[in-house]
């Protein structure tokens, strides 16, 4: 009944190819822009809780939105494309470090184009270290990227051009100036950081029901067949590694610029690197939905398995505390792989069948 | 002369403990499809549990009984890791996607890391199974001073050659290896003439658990037990790479390759390009092999059929 599209006629060839073609889905994301960039905001401008402090922005939002966006990428490699990466933590790096680099290099630049040339960096690399994908398939593919991951974490530890020769390795991002507004709060940033993933949301979700999308979905589904029918899967497979790539190096520049502030070389390591795609099998593959869901709960899951202990009141050693964390999240990632090994997109879409009908059972 | 030997031999012989890691992800992978994650935790889990053990059992027992002791003891861990795994992992995802299955030995990695350490503690032991430690000189005769060689390694050498000799018995000469192969070529097929998969997957996993508690042995003699010997998998992911997924000599063989390379790039490329290039080395190596030969030195032709 809630999600009931009957009565809503299609009249147009325009309508028909809509990217929410539902009135309900159309309002309700409309509503959670609305309340995501006017709502938040002026929650924490009026200070009412729990957005009044600096923690729900610099803990939980920012994190959130920059790891949806590098999940989001990823997504587009792995669940659109069916090709396994471990390396995005590297690739995140590079676009974390290009951007540094132009923006300290060349200051005179805006520092919108420094992050996007990190994104720009990233898409070269990953192409670069895309190529054994035409040779090799699964899980060969996944170890092999795990050279981009080793290489990077080496080379921003010891070649120190690209650390600007800082003596400690860690660097600083330039303050973010966009339009003449310096971002300094963590709101500003959080609304920054809010328009970009938006945008590369609805790019992606239109990237992928276009033409290039689907010859990535169909060499996912069956290379050989997506060949014989004509689709190059040269072609197809590095288009789908530079968008990739360049979303998740956006996506490390943000995270350095707009979330960290200051990093040292080994903040893109492989745990980041499973992590992002822990995120995107979670949330399932193939979903957009799903980048931001699953990051979502790969999130949270460790922030409230870290307080539990003291909401409870049992006196454990930190140490203790955090392998149970460990342990809890590894039993649950196995769980969740077991209960909806299509994600947490699936249940979503399973609940929006349930609401079609409810409340009447036909 | 003797220095290059020198550094190809001590390459070798730590490639002796990349192979016997390498050793366990192909049994695993050979027979259920599963790229096991997590078999540097288990090379830490045992370890931790054997030198617990060995400290417990040495104030009541004379060295060598505390050490067999200790030994029985990590392999009954090992062996209940390797039926917990089947029933509570491999079971229930049955048919599922590599990638699932590769995603849930990260979790299982996560959950044994962590038990292991909350159990055991987590600092550094040293570990002693009364293997010499005393330097060798080798070929006295032919160089000046002859070759220096850590006799430790000598003996991990020599333990790592009996274990694949007896692992390739096992499964040429025996009714149970038999079954394995049959489960590593077609599980469907090895299911319809009576073979119970849920059964070679407990007996897999529990042979690469034991080759994970000798790879703890060698290992921590010579470095101790500590929680660093979990990232040994990511050390031995080139190695199999190399080597090829399916190959038990490929391991070996891809072993003592990345072993001696490494530390030849190290010693020789290293200064010109500023250092610590073995964390990557073994890796670009084998992703250069992998654009010829994708199926690795030994593994098997990768045909696919429409």
């Amino acid at each position: 009944m809630l999600y009931h599209e009957a009565g809503q006629y299609k009249t147009t060839y325009a309508q028909d190819m809509a990217l929410l073609p539902i009135a309900q889905e159309r309002w309700s994301l409309a509503g959670l822009l609305v309340v995501a960039f006017v709502g938040v905001p002026s929650m924490a401008f009026l200070g009412i809780p729990p957005f009044d402090s600096d923690y729900v922005f610099s803990a939980i939002l920012l994190p959130f939105l920059i790891l949806s966006l590098a999940a989001l990428g990823l997504n587009v490699l792995v669940g659109y494309c069916g090709q396994i990466s471990l390396g995005s933590g590297a690739f995140m790096a590079v676009g974390a470090y290009a951007a540094y680099n132009t923006a300290v290099r060349l200051p005179e630049l805006p520092i919108l184009v420094a992050l996007l040339s990190g994104g720009v960096a990233a898409a070269a690399v990953g192409v670069a270290f895309g190529l054994p994908s035409l040779r090799i398939k699964g899980l060969y593919l996944a170890v092999a990227t795990l050279a981009a991951q080793f290489f990077f974490d080496w080379l921003f530890l010891r070649v120190k051009w690209f650390t600007n020769y800082a003596p400690s390795g860690s660097v600083t991002a330039p303050p973010i100036d966009v339009l003449g507004f310096r971002l300094d709060a963590s709101v500003e940033r959080y609304l920054l950081v809010l328009t970009i993933v938006v945008l590369f949301a609805f790019g992606v979700k239109n990237l992928v029901r276009g033409a290039i999308g689907r010859q990535w979905m169909a060499i996912r589904d069956m290379d050989l067949a997506a060949e014989i029918i004509g689709i190059r899967p040269v072609y197809a497979k590095l288009t789908a590694f530079a968008v990739s790539s360049f979303i998740i190096g956006i996506a490390g520049a943000l995270w350095a610029f707009a979330h960290l502030g200051s990093w040292e070389p080994l903040t893109f390591s492989i745990d980041r690197s499973f992590h992002l795609l822990f995120m995107v099998i979670i949330g399932g593959l193939g979903s957009i939905l799903g980048a931001f869901l699953g990051t979502a709960f790969i999130l949270l899951v460790p922030i409230v398995l870290s307080r539990l202990p003291a909401a409870l009141g049992t006196p454990l050693s930190t140490s203790t505390i955090s392998h149970l964390e460990t342990a809890v999240f590894g039993v649950l990632i196995i769980v969740f792989l077991i209960a909806e090994p299509l994600g947490l997109a699936r249940l979503w879409s399973l609940a929006k069948e349930k609401l079609r009908l409810w409340p009447f059972p036909h | 002369m003797a220095f290059v030997l020198e550094v190809l031999l001590g390459g070798l012989l730590s490639g002796v403990l990349y192979a016997l890691v390498a050793l366990g992800f192909v049994l695993i992978y050979k027979a259920s499809g599963v790229l096991n994650f997590a078999q540097g935790s288990m090379v830490l889990l045992a370890g931790l549990a054997f030198v617990k053990a060995q400290a417990a059992l040495a104030a009541i027992a004379p060295f060598w009984l505390a050490a067999l002791g200790a030994f029985v003891f990590a392999a009954a861990i090992m062996v209940a890791v390797a039926w917990a795994t089947q029933r509570f992992v491999l079971t229930p995802l049955l048919n599922q996607s590599q990638l699932s299955l590769f995603m849930a030995t990260i979790g299982l990695a996560f959950v044994i890391d962590s038990l292991g350490q909350l159990v055991f503690g987590s600092e550094v032991y040293a570990l002693d199974i009364g293997l010499p430690r005393d330097p060798v000189f080798l070929l006295d005769g032919v160089f000046d001073g002859g070759l220096l060689i850590n006799g430790l390694d000598l003996w991990g050498a020599a333990i790592a050659a009996v274990l694949v000799v007896a692992l390739v018995l096992f499964f040429h000469r025996t009714g149970t290896g038999l079954a394995l192969r049959a489960a590593a070529d077609d599980h469907a097929a090895a299911q319809s003439v009576g073979i119970p998969i849920a059964w070679i997957w407990f007996v897999v996993w529990t042979i690469a658990g034991l080759v994970a508690l000798v790879a703890a042995l060698l290992w921590g003699s010579k470095l101790g037990i500590q929680f660093s010997i979990a990232f040994l998998a990511l050390k031995a992911l080139p190695v199999l790479i190399l080597g090829g997924f399916t190959s038990i000599p490929g391991a070996i063989v891809g072993g003592l390759l990345i072993g001696a390379g490494e530390k030849l790039a190290e010693v020789f490329l290293g200064p010109m390009l500023g250092g610590g290039i073995e964390y990557w080395f073994a890796y670009v190596v084998a992703l250069s092999f992998l654009l010829v030969r994708p199926q690795g030195l030994f593994g098997e032709r990768i045909i696919e059929r429409v």
